[in-house]
């Protein structure tokens, strides 16, 4: 029974940072109708903008959790920035193209951001080790169940994202703007809303929960390279899929579901299977329900 | 306040509208009258600046709106009920009046054009918080209507609002029309298939086919002409 519990907690903590990746395909699907594959790449740039920024911010900051969370912010910002920078340059000129050529054209962002940052002087080819964030310490343990400090700390920031995100999307202004566009893209420009402005702010925020998915990524697991990201950020599509692409509870709720089946099947089957029972859930769900479990079929009234 | 000049509209390789010419003066109901495929959509879209005209003019209180895009052509004072009504369907009816009100700041204002919209819908006043998807045709036509308003348009453009609505309520609608152009002195730009309703509230009308405007006039002259009886009037 502990071992089950153990399970769960570590499927429920590796799904919540799932969880942060997959908000950001499953809402610029929304607007835009096509997967950024180039979004598991912005979640690596964010892992390495906090690997700059730590040794700078450590400096000028006292306590360790006050470094954390500025870390946390700059790689939010910077990979929100990111985020709106490769909508702006290699998307926004297709946006009256074929929607194949938009997903090409992430595939080859995606690229881009990896081999980019495999050169020497930029992030370089090797693993690094992420500083150390927050020091590991047990917040529950004994009994054969443990909960660690960088558990509890993932649960909390995710979580608390995760509200925070839904008052944007269901209380303000902008946010009830960005539901309105994933509806019915050219109503919106009727309203009167800069639907271009719209998309930034989309790829803007979920980009930066990418940004505070890798932080908090790289806190659990600190070795980082330039491909990283390839493996979560393909995960965390799955769980979009599996949860309804372009439903922003449909994706919390898949992230935590293939979380604790990875976590699962690494612990009571093997460990080399942890990666072929996400795709295996992908295959799945694309035979038997390919809109998703909390998905709309694909039938609008007109 | 609306003059349209010349304006030629392609879809890819096909030619939409072919040089149509209209005006429509201030506080005017201008309709325009056509089958389906005649051009008369692509004609609001074109003003309203969702598809981009080819060649020709579109001149809104004597400015050049012909480039600009959608966003601002609604802060200059023109809004539109689209086709099909394009209701959120997953918003209330509360948040999709709110986004018809979107480019606006005066709070004030957007809650008494609201408590207008219910004096003239009160139906929408009772949905307030159901979601847009789950109102009929009629009450969704209605709410396309209001939430157009809610820009506080000086030129409302109207696409086919009796569109697969039970004829009762088409009526309804179109009652609705002339009192909202009586209270507020909208301007309105009507775009119908069902050319007798439009010609029994417009002031002027204009026959729309395949691209080409063919007939003009006064909308009760035009009501009496014998080609648009026997085409439109079913007479």
């Amino acid at each position: 029974m502990e071992e089950f519990l153990q399970q769960v907690i570590n499927g429920l903590s590796l799904g919540a940072i799932y969880a942060l990746i997959a908000l950001g395909y499953t809402m610029i699907y929304g607007v835009l109708r096509f997967i950024n594959f180039a979004h598991g790449d912005v979640f690596m740039v964010g892992a390495y903008i906090g690997f700059f920024i730590y040794p700078l911010l450590s400096e000028s900051l006292e306590t360790g959790y006050l470094t954390a969370f500025a870390v946390l912010l700059a790689a939010m910002l910077g990979c929100g920035l990111l985020g709106v920078t490769i909508e702006f340059l290699a998307y926004r000129p297709l946006r009256n193209r074929p929607k194949l050529t938009v997903l090409i054209t992430a595939i080859g962002v995606s690229l881009f951001l990896e081999y980019t940052g495999q050169i020497d002087f930029v992030f370089g080819a090797d693993y690094k080790t992420y500083p150390t964030l927050v020091e590991r310490s047990a917040v529950l343990s004994g009994s054969g169940l443990s909960l660690g400090s960088d558990q509890v700390i993932v649960f909390v920031v995710a979580i608390g994202l995760m509200l925070l995100l839904r008052v944007i999307v269901m209380k303000t202004k902008i946010g009830i703007a960005m539901r309105a566009l994933s509806m019915n893209l050219s109503a919106a420009s009727l309203m009167g809303i800069n639907t271009n402005r719209v998309i930034s702010f989309t790829f803007f925020i979920g980009s930066a929960l990418a940004g505070a998915g890798a932080t908090l990524y790289a806190i659990s697991y600190p070795k980082i390279n330039p491909l990283m990201g390839v493996l979560p950020g393909l995960k965390a599509f799955v769980a979009a899929v599996l949860g309804g692409i372009g439903n922003i509870p449909g994706a919390v709720f898949g992230s935590f579901f293939i979380g604790t089946a990875e976590t699962m099947t690494a612990g009571y089957i093997s460990p080399t299977f942890r990666d072929a029972i996400v795709f295996g859930i992908l295959i799945l769900i694309l035979i038997f329900k390919p809109s998703g479990l909390l998905g709309k079929g694909g039938v609008e009234k007109v | 306040m609306l003059q349209v000049e010349h304006l030629h509209v392609n879809y890819g390789a096909i030619s939409a509208i072919k040089g149509i010419s209209f005006t429509v003066p201030e506080r005017s109901i201008v309709t325009l009258i056509g089958a389906n495929g005649a051009g008369k959509t692509t004609t609001l879209r074109t003003i309203s600046g969702l598809v981009k005209a080819e060649s020709g003019k579109i001149l809104f209180k004597g400015k050049d709106i012909t480039s600009t895009p959608p966003h601002q052509i609604v802060s200059l004072g023109i809004s539109q009920s689209p086709e099909g009504r394009m209701i959120f369907p997953e918003l209330t009816v509360l948040e999709n009046l709110k986004m018809g009100a979107y480019r606006r700041k005066d709070t004030k204002g957007i809650q008494e054009d609201m408590e207008y919209c219910f004096t003239v819908f009160p139906r929408l006043k009772e949905r307030i918080k159901q979601a847009g998807g789950t109102l009929s045709g009629g009450e969704q036509q209605m709410l396309a209507i209001a939430r157009a308003l809610m820009s506080k348009p000086s030129l409302l453009l109207l696409d086919e609002p009796s569109l697969g609505i039970a004829p009762l309520l088409v009526k309804l609608i179109f009652e609705k029309i002339v009192e909202i152009n009586r209270d507020l002195g909208t301007t309105m730009l009507l775009v119908e298939q069902n050319a007798a309703m439009a010609l029994n509230i417009a002031h002027h009308a204009y026959v729309l086919e395949t691209g080409e405007i063919t007939l003009e006039g006064n909308a009760r002259d035009l009501a009496q002409n014998e080609e648009v009886q026997k085409a439109y009037l079913g007479m």
